[in-house]
């Protein structure tokens, strides 16, 4: 009934679900049968929103959740024999068993004892009818025994009666899990209650009813009903974790769940006898093991609303609204959401949440408001709230209003007061129960107020900071590549190509122990943020202080100290020092310091001695504790600091202190954006980094910081750089605020220890093992001897580096110079021996290991073949593809040469995100094709119309890139030159952003959407997911193929770029060898891996590369960076300025003037690398190429003993080959099951024959449901592959639907399309649209406004190109975002409108949420401004306001609002349009002002070269 | 990091010399100081590469790109410090370096390569007048005692990084001044012998002592030495010159060239040389036969002797102008090298067989030459070819063979290979442990920087065989 254990590297810790959820109610107060039909309609309109594995009859889980039905178990009971109590006296719940009858038996009679144990009484047991023929295998083969407890109450009141069901299971559970049954996992209570019942299972929607006999009564009714259909990335059974839970059901993905989890345990040690008295024994742990992060949230809600805290009130505090940067949030609500921090972080993360406790049912979104939830209200007091609109189905005239949540808001239905409780209302309510500003005022201390220290220290200088330096290692590069620019511009350092560098495990040289950590990112199954263009979610805001009771509420729990951003300056940690009576009281410090002489052991006892110190301090009433190396000397080194940190943050955790302390560093040792990460995800509250301070004000002093002199202005630039890093880093995982990330450790360890990761870095995940405490220690005893030299000052400067440039006297590099001069030579000279050795440098790695298939060989067949016998060169070089690289970030020259070359051989080029210039789709007359046959579709879909992807072969969708996982892009002003602004739909001169997520990708089954979208554009092109190496990715990739793609790439933490922050080239993700494995281990587990291709990339660079890669599972392979080398690039780092000197990376056309590549360099290397293949085969005994495929038992570890790092690792679960059960599949073999043929589509296009055939106009009329998705899509492709770009003249094909259309409408539109659509639509409405028009209107029954009714979903128009879009009524989040080409008009948007746009026109002629026109950097925006609010929800970083006063604006915008009128039939349209004149003054014009500077210089220039 | 776009903006300058008819007046240098502003543009110039192949072409592993930016931020103390970090004598390689490094510059694969060589010198030069190079004596004293034979670059390199780690160190050297051809090799108009005796006195206020004219082997007995000290350092070079063993050769008139160039090298210094041994150039017919560097060096102190006329010859073919397709970037090319020494006169001929050298009186007179053709890796004659070319001096600069096997290396008895030079394990230690060998005499034949190198890499290695671990980087 669970997950499987952890075995080779998949781990079910990294499991993903995400959903459909949704309600109904009934303000009627009666129950009814019909609610509970209307719940399981619900369900079922969300079947595509969830999920089969590889059994089609067994489904990820749904559930119900209904009032606890006292007609029907009245009836039940009376058949028992048994006497029901009045409502409210009584509970009940259904329980899963085990089948095996004896244990079973125990469960029961253990659940029993729990219930008298309590003092309630056992009712009885009544059996659930189920029936499993309905089942599928899976499910069948692992359903539970199922049965139905009651209970009677012994308890005074309802609420106290409650509580103690609430006790009983919990204590029953633990109690089950501690007897350690032999299936004990297999007891789990769904619910238990005196008010709800909960009916679920691993089921389809459709089997819910005919499997649970029960819902099918009559007499099963309720009022509300409240219903979630999941979408995990397992396939393994999991009856538990279907939804809904006890008092909540969620669409999203909880992104701090590990952290927010450890901090509970450690509030948990806090709780004392004065809420549940004796029985808090019994509801410990919190959270359940092996939950989900829903369930986990389910468990920390519960129990916070049984302490006493009113239901909405919990999810208030648990999911706060996005209130630090909020001017517009009145006071008090501001008090209650900053005392609420003062005692538990945000659960942050995409989240839609239902939840009830049985009278109340509500639903909140997070601060993002990353999930859909729109509601519909009818005239008789029917409530219904969904993921998607139309999931039930009521006639117009029947609906009273229709919404949608917005973020951070709630939506209450009180069922007691029959009536719904507005967000602002409950809010009000609750915030204002406590004086929470006066006990904030009165009890909480911002830094800023305390004194200035009289003790403050002086900078380090001269030779002092130099020893300083040289202690912690610092290097030449890292002052001149990371300190200087961050000083300089207050921003993180940019680099480009990927790192070569070894993994810190495989390097001499002495590395921090931070370097032995890589960050996680989200993919797929949650989204980043962007920290930069919405920066109203981040906050950097932590406390400092010991927590009190969280099952309280006293003003004493404010008494911290509040910090706006963690890193310390000198002066502030010396105030800090000071102490302060109220809040930290006198902080004590610790010295973290060890004998250098005594190594290893001399370490483990410091930090003993580290952790004894620190709790003793805490005994003695301290809460501040400060670790610092400040006193390090010749004898004593510094403890590294993040250890340190680690080992005091799990120490207090493990005893249960944790929360009576905030930890304070103060190290000389962090210095880059990384290290702090670290500090802080390891508990840090703070970091005083006093040597880097200290650099950076000599740098300043001595001149070397261009452009800044004042050291003050240094050192503050440097904190608000590792300010942007911490946000950067944190949204790359999607999470808001420095509170949720301080200790969720979501980091991985590449290379440590087992003991050392159990003892101090507890949880986090760590797969090939590696170096214990003597090594870390021998590593800084590397360090200091350099730094206290006994013999020579010589070394009285600091080393070079080496790691970002090459230094023959650096660390060693993958590309070498002598690997570069070798390859080039082979492919210019056609010189094999070259080849060889080039080769040789690479796969021996003979001055050590830089990869981890360095410390790999391959073992020899039991009999070699001759080489004549494997499979041909020429089929093998189809198995590769380039990578994508844009046209853009290298020139045409180089982009196009790649095609050429990879066309000539049968492999793929990758347009990389940029798109192509449609000229390139024709073959030359010569036959040459430049065509990439691959076509990217990233984050800033740039380049992407319908042409483009019928173009293609295969469409990539790149969810991640190595070198900057969970990161946007940006391609700055000046390599925008005119052909490439033209082939990006944009303006030449203007910075293009990519965003960090897709913005129709934050969950797993958005990603299902947007390829069922791609494939349903263009049928015949593979789909393939673009995902990075790290711990999880197996299992998201197992999300992926369930999501129906044709390919997953697995790329390498290593791959190239552009341009991108230093932290992410070299710390993000890990090697592609990891994370390979997983995939391919998980995929067949899954019974997954036979339905996809698996490709891998990452600096591959020969043949045995490749040969490494097929036997880890993949069966295609990308190159970049060799084949950029083989064409001339020298690794030059210099992509993100534009002058690259061999015309690769750069638009300068002096610079691309110098491009020497030619086709025959591309090729030749290919072939080499596919020779390299064969006689490595040859070797093996291996005729066919597939059966290499997922043979890692053929990869043995080279002898690496005595070595004094890589002697500990351990690759037996990475080499571990995938088990596959009879009849799994282990490469690729069959093809997807798209349901393309239940496509709408199909009957469109054949109803549109003439207009695809012989251009003959045609229209009709279709009803529509929200099932039917992408509608127009397959259609406009076949336009476009018929007509081309240009597609049908204007309104050759016109279509009225009507109903709720399903997400996607009019996706990829196309030239000649008019849409209308009279009812609503769901999400991505003219996602891609190329050209065509849309049109919704609300029906003419309609009786709601229309201005304010929401007629189309979230996220409208992203990436569009052309077209017209007139919508007569209300959008969500994020309008037109990255819109670089469409017109439309809409009555009001949501959150972060016309983000990111770069072209086209919006016209808004209502309200607009928060964050409007942030990264607009081109296009125009009308918005009607009638409150007179707009400029303060306008982002006005990148754009002007201005009123709408040029004759050619006023022409245009009057056009538009009289077609809205016409194609609409728009009100509000009608009503300016009626006294337009007076009207126009209230229209602002939002005009980006980049855009405009280049459109006047445009202007001028055409103006001149018409006067000449 | 240096201007991103200078490489775009500036030409390369080449160092400025002194008219041809001024050279030829004296044996001073005649390399015109290098300007600041001239410093600055062809720092500038760098690209600051993501791989410095400049970094792995200098045998020393120079910081090309670190100095460069220093130069072009005219920080001459961090320039100074930079290029010390790696090079112990950076105004000797700034002068007689042929620059692999240029060769191996990025910016040569489309463009003329960054003026490293310029750069140097200038560093170098600016920071010696301003008084930035210093002694760096040890912070303390190990008591152990190491003896370095051979006081050439690879000689003095290992002795000054040795005595910077605080061993008692001593030199010895068989000539009158330290310095090995740095001294009495290369011609004072190449390299001012005040920049030697300068680096002398540095080091030995670094603490490490000079035996001159003391040929170990000769003077004093290996075995003598072996038990003063706890490690020796063999740096002696490879000074037996390649001859031309052909009918003729025992005319007089016919020298090796390092004779005729040690001897003006020692005229500049002030000492006289006695009539009978005195050999010049003045008012002959010169033949210099031999291609390299030495050849050169000859003709330019042939032309200040005042030669009627000097010929240059070489065996090999004449190379291309520009760089050959057999040795691409970043190679060090084959390709045409004009040296200043052929600009101030000569004529040079190429693929040129000498047969044999007649004269009267037992004088040579003129030497006997026949064209070849190189074919497969050898050599052969063209028919009908043979020509004479009149000479009253010919100076054979033909390159060195191995290093002087008589007296130190019999007394070793360290293994040395079919060339006859010393074999050493990756750690510069001899058959006999405790010996090390450095430069030449275990390479062969080369140039100063490696012999730089060869040097600091023997000192860290016999660091570590003396104290377990080096304090040297």
């Amino acid at each position: 009934m669970s997950l499987p254990n952890r075995s080779g590297l998949y781990d079910p810790q990294y499991e993903h679900d995400a959903c459909g959820i949704g309600f109904v109610a009934s303000l009627k107060g009666k129950p009814t049968h019909d609610i509970v039909r209307k719940g399981v309609e619900i369900l079922l309109n969300l079947v595509h929103r969830g999920a089969c594995g590889c059994d089609p009859l067994t489904g990820d889980g749904a559930g119900i959740l209904l009032q606890l039905p006292d007609a029907f178990l009245r009836a039940q009971a009376a058949q028992h024999g048994w006497q029901l109590p009045e409502p409210g006296r009584y509970g009940a719940g259904l329980v899963f068993l085990p089948k095996e009858k004896v244990a079973r038996a125990r469960c029961k009679q253990i659940l029993e004892d729990k219930i008298t144990g309590t003092g309630q009484r056992l009712i009885g047991w009544r059996h659930v009818p189920v029936d499993e023929s309905s089942l599928g295998p899976v499910a069948r083969e692992s359903a539970p025994h199922i049965e139905q407890v009651l209970v009677g109450s012994a308890e005074a009141t309802e609420k106290s009666f409650e509580r103690k069901l609430f006790v009983i299971r919990k204590w029953a559970e633990r109690t089950v899990r501690e007897a350690g049954q032999a299936d004990g996992s297999a007891f789990y209570m769904p619910s238990l209650s005196a008010r709800t019942i909960i009916y679920k299972g691993l089921l389809l929607a459709e089997q819910l009813t005919a499997y649970y006999r029960d819902l099918d009564d009559p007499t099963m009714t309720s009022t509300l009903a409240m219903v979630h259909q999941r979408f995990s990335t397992n396939t393994f059974p999991t009856w538990e974790l279907a939804q809904p839970f006890r008092v909540l059901c969620h669409n999203g993905e909880i992104n701090t769940v590990r952290g927010n989890a450890a901090w509970m345990y450690a509030r948990e040690q806090l709780f004392d006898g004065q809420v549940f008295g004796e029985d808090v024994r019994h509801i410990l742990p919190t959270i359940t093991p092996g939950g989900s992060d829903s369930a986990t949230l389910d468990n920390v809600a519960e129990l916070l609303m049984q302490a006493g805290r009113s239901l909405p009130h919990v999810m208030m505090m648990l999911v706060p609204e996005a209130w630090q940067n909020d001017e517009l949030m009145p006071a008090h609500k501001r008090d209650f959401y900053a005392f609420h921090s003062c005692l538990v972080e945000p659960w942050d993360g995409p989240a839609a949440l239902a939840f009830t406790n049985g009278k109340q049912i509500g639903a909140i979104l997070d601060r993002n408001g990353l999930r859909p939830a729109r509601w519909t209200i009818t005239k008789d007091g029917i409530i219904v709230l969904g993921s998607e609109t139309g999931v039930l189905e009521f006639p117009p005239e029947e609906v009273e209003r229709k919404g949608r949540l917005e973020p951070g808001k709630m939506f209450l239905i009180d069922l007691e007061l029959g009536r719904i409780v507005e967000d602002a209302e409950i809010k009000e309510q609750i915030t204002s129960q406590q004086p929470y500003g006066k006990w904030i005022e009165q009890n909480a201390v911002r830094l800023e107020e305390l004194p200035i220290s009289p003790s403050r220290l002086p900078p380090i200088t001269g030779d002092d900071l130099t020893l300083r330096q040289r202690v912690f290692g610092y290097t030449q590069e890292e002052l001149k590549m990371l300190l200087t620019p961050m000083a300089q511009t207050g921003m993180e350092a940019t680099g480009s190509m990927g790192t070569d560098t070894p993994l810190a495990v495989l390097s001499d040289e002495p590395q921090l122990l931070f370097h032995y950590f890589k960050q996680h990112f989200a993919q797929v199954t949650n989204p980043a943020i962007d920290p930069i263009r919405e920066e109203l979610v981040m906050s950097l805001d932590n406390y400092l202080g010991g927590e009190g009771n969280i099952l309280l509420e006293t003003p004493e729990q404010a008494r911290m100290l509040h910090l706006s951003q963690p890193i310390l300056t000198n002066d502030d940690i010396a105030k800090l020092r000071l102490g302060h009576k109220l809040t930290i009281g006198t902080p004590a410090t610790v010295p973290m310091l060890f004998p250098i002489a005594e190594g290893g052991p001399g370490l483990k006892s410091a930090l003993d001695e580290l952790c004894r110190v620190t709790s003793l301090a805490i005994m003695n009433g301290t809460s501040v504790v400060i670790l610092s190396d400040r006193g390090a000397n010749e004898f004593l080194a510094p403890i590294p600091s993040l250890l340190a940190t680690a080992a005091v943050h799990n120490h207090l955790m493990r005893n249960g202190t944790r929360m009576r302390c905030g930890i304070v560093v103060e190290t000389g040792e962090p210095r880059e954006v990384h290290h702090f990460c670290l500090l802080v995800g390891y508990g840090a509250g703070a970091i005083n980094p006093y040597v880097a301070l200290d650099t950076v004000e000599q740098l300043a002093r001595a001149g070397q910081i261009p452009g800044v002199t004042e050291p003050e202005t240094a050192k503050k630039k440097y904190i608000k750089a590792i300010g942007k890093g911490l946000l950067k880093v944190m949204s790359k995982m999607g999470i808001s605020t420095l509170q949720s990330y301080h200790g969720a450790q979501i980091f991985e360890a590449l290379g440590l220890a087992p003991d050392v990761i159990e003892r101090y870095f507890t949880g986090t995940s760590s797969r090939i093992a590696g170096i214990d405490l003597d090594v870390i220690a021998e590593e800084t005893a590397r360090r200091h001897l350099h730094a206290f030299p006994k013999r020579t000052d010589l070394s009285n400067v600091l080393d070079f580096g080496g790691q970002y440039h090459y230094r023959a006297q650096g660390e060693r590099h993958l590309w070498s110079p002598s690997v570069i001069s070798n390859l080039q030579k082979s492919v210019r000279a056609e010189d094999a021996s070259s080849y060889r050795e080039y080769a040789r440098l690479i796969n021996e790695q003979p001055d050590g290991p830089i990869t981890l298939r360095g410390l790999w060989e391959i073992a020899p067949g039991d009999s070699s073949i001759p080489l004549e016998e494997v499979e041909p060169a020429v089929e093998i070089v189809k198995r590769f593809a380039t990578g994508a690289m844009s046209y853009g970030s290298i020139s045409r020259e180089a982009h196009e040469n790649l095609a050429i070359a990879m066309n000539r051989i049968g492999g793929r080029s990758n347009t990389g995100e940029g798109g192509e210039e449609p000229e390139r789709f024709i073959p030359d007359a010569d036959g040459m094709s430049r065509r990439s046959a691959i076509k990217q579709v990233a984050s800033g879909r740039f380049g992407v119309t319908t042409h483009y992807l019928v173009n293609a072969d295969e469409i990539q969708i790149k969810i991640a890139q190595g070198a900057k996982p969970g990161e946007g892009g940006q391609l700055p002003g000046h390599k925008v030159d005119k052909i490439i602004a033209k082939t990006r739909f944009s303006t030449p001169g203007v910075t293009l952003i990519s965003p960090p997520p897709h913005h129709d990708i934050y969950s797993i089954e958005d990603l299902a959407q947007l390829i069922f979208d791609l494939k349903t554009v263009n049928p015949t092109a593979r789909i393939s997911v673009k995902l990075v190496a790290e711990a999880g990715v197996g299992t998201v990739a197992a999300g992926v193929a369930k999501a129906h793609a044709d390919l997953i790439l697995i790329s390498g933490y290593d791959g190239g770029t552009g341009a991108s922050p230093q932290t992410s080239i070299k710390h993000a993700g890990i090697p592609w060898e990891l994370g390979l494995a997983e995939t391919h281990q998980v995929l067949v587990k899954n019974d997954l891996r036979s339905r996809v291709v698996v490709q891998t990339d990452g600096q591959l660079k020969t043949g045995r590369d490749v040969v490494i890669a097929a036997l880890l599972g993949a069966e295609e392979f990308g190159f970049s960076t060799a084949p950029l080398v083989a064409q001339g690039c020298i690794l030059m780092r210099k992509c993100h300025l534009n002058t690259c000197p061999v015309g690769i990376a750069t638009q300068d056309p002096v610079l691309r003037a110098r491009f020497q590549g030619k086709p025959e360099h591309i090729i030749r290397y290919f072939f080499y690398v596919a020779e390299e293949v064969r006689e490595i085969m040859a070797q093996m005994g291996v005729r066919r190429f597939e059966d290499l495929v997922g043979h890692s038992e053929r990869i043995r570890t080279r002898d690496t003993k005595g070595h004094w790092k890589t002697s500990r690792l351990d690759f037996s679960d990475v080499l571990r080959p995938a088990v596959a059960a009879p009849g799994v599949g282990v490469c690729k073999s069959k093809n997807q099951d798209h349901g393309l043929e239940t496509s709408l589509d199909n009957e469109l296009i054949r109803l549109c024959a003439p207009a695809l055939e012989r251009r003959e106009p045609v229209s009709f009329k279709m009803a529509v449901r929200n099932v039917h998705r992408t509608i127009g899509a397959m259609l406009a492709g076949e336009v476009a592959r018929r007509h081309g770009a240009a597609g049908l003249p204007p309104g050759t094909i016109r279509i009225e639907f009507s109903g709720s259309a399903g997400q996607s409408f009019g996706a990829f539109l196309n030239h000649g399309m008019e849409l209308s659509l009279i009812g609503d639509s769901n999400d991505y409405v003219g996602k891609g649209m190329s050209g065509g028009v849309i049109a919704v209107r609300q029906p003419p029954t309609a009786t709601y406004p229309a201005a304010q009714n929401i007629i189309v979903g979230n996220t409208v128009l992203y990436g569009a190109t052309g077209g017209r879009a007139f919508l007569a009524g209300m959008a969500g989040e994020r309008f037109a975002v990255r819109n670089s080409g469409a017109t439309a008009v809409v009555e009001g948007v949501g959150d972060h409108g016309c983000e990111y746009m770069t072209g086209g026109c919006i016209v808004v002629l209502g309200p607009t949420g928060r964050n409007f026109a942030a990264g607009m950097s081109g296009g125009l925006a009308f918005v009607y401004d009638e409150a007179e609010q707009f400029q303060k929800y306008c982002n006005t970083e990148m754009v002007e306001l201005e009123p709408v006063s040029s004759p050619d604006d006023i022409q245009l915008l009057e056009g538009l609002l009289r077609e809205h009128e016409e194609r609409s039939g728009s009100e509000k349209a009608s009503s300016i349009l009626a006294d337009f004149q007076n009207n126009l003054k209230r229209f602002v014009r939002v005009i980006p002002i980049e855009y405009r500077k280049v459109l006047e210089s445009q202007k001028k220039q055409s103006s001149a070269t018409a006067a000449e | 990091m240096g201007k991103a776009t200078g490489f775009l903006e500036f030409e390369r300058e080449e160092i400025q010399k002194l008219p041809v008819g001024e050279r030829l007046k004296t044996y001073r240098e005649f390399e015109l100081p290098i300007v600041q502003e001239q410093l600055v543009r062809q720092g500038a110039r760098c690209m600051d590469c993501g791989i410095p192949f400049c970094n792995t072409g200098c045998p020393l592993g120079n910081l090309i790109p670190d100095f460069n930016d220093h130069a072009y931020r005219s920080d001459i103390e961090a320039a100074i410090t930079s290029l010390h970090s790696t090079n112990n004598f950076p105004e000797v390689t700034g002068r007689v370096c042929p620059a692999p490094c240029e060769a191996a510059c990025v910016l040569g694969i489309n463009a003329p390569a960054v003026s490293i060589k310029l750069i140097e010198h200038s560093i170098a030069d600016r920071a010696l007048e301003a008084g930035l190079v210093k002694p760096q004596p040890s912070l303390s004293r190990t008591g152990k005692r190491v003896a370095v034979i051979g006081g050439g670059p690879a000689g003095l390199a290992a002795a000054q990084q040795l005595a910077r780690v605080g061993h008692d160190v001593t030199v010895f050297e068989k000539s009158d001044r330290a310095g090995g051809l740095m001294v009495y090799g290369i011609p004072d108009f190449k390299l001012d012998k005040s920049l030697i005796a300068w680096r002398v006195e540095q080091m030995q206020a670094e603490g490490v002592t000079f035996r001159t004219n003391c040929e170990v082997g000769k003077d004093i007995d290996y075995s003598t030495l072996k038990s003063d000290f706890d490690a020796v350092c063999v740096a002696i070079g490879s000074k037996v010159p390649r001859d031309l063993t052909v009918p003729g050769r025992e005319l007089s008139g016919i020298h090796f060239a390092m004779d005729f160039l040690e001897q003006q090298n020692r005229r500049v210094a002030g000492q006289a040389i006695p009539e009978h041994v005195s050999l010049t150039a003045t008012r002959k017919k010169v033949l210099v036969i031999g291609g390299g560097d030495t050849g050169s060096d000859c003709i330019g102190t042939s032309n200040r002797q005042g030669a009627s006329s000097v010929t240059n010859i070489e065996i090999m073919p004449k190379p291309p102008e520009t760089r050959d397709s057999s040795t691409p970037w970043p190679q060090w090319p084959l390709m045409l090298r004009t040296s200043s020494s052929h600009d101030e006169g000569c004529a040079r001929d190429f693929a040129v067989l000498t047969e044999s050298f007649s004269g009267s009186d037992g004088q040579v007179e003129r030497a006997h030459c026949v064209r070849v053709e190189l074919k497969d890796g050898k050599f052969e004659k063209v028919a009908g070819s043979e020509f004479t070319i009149e000479a009253g001096l010919v100076l054979l600069a033909l390159g060195f063979v191995y290093p002087q096997p008589e007296g130190l290396l019999e007394q070793l008895g360290a293994t040395r290979n079919a060339r006859g030079n010393l074999v050493v394990d990756g750690s510069f230690q001899t058959s006999v442990p405790g010996v090390f060998a450095a430069g030449d005499c275990q390479r062969g034949q080369s140039l100063v920087v490696w012999a730089i190198a060869d040097g600091r890499k023997a000192a860290r290695a016999i660091d570590t065989y003396l104290m377990g671990r080096t304090e040297l980087r």
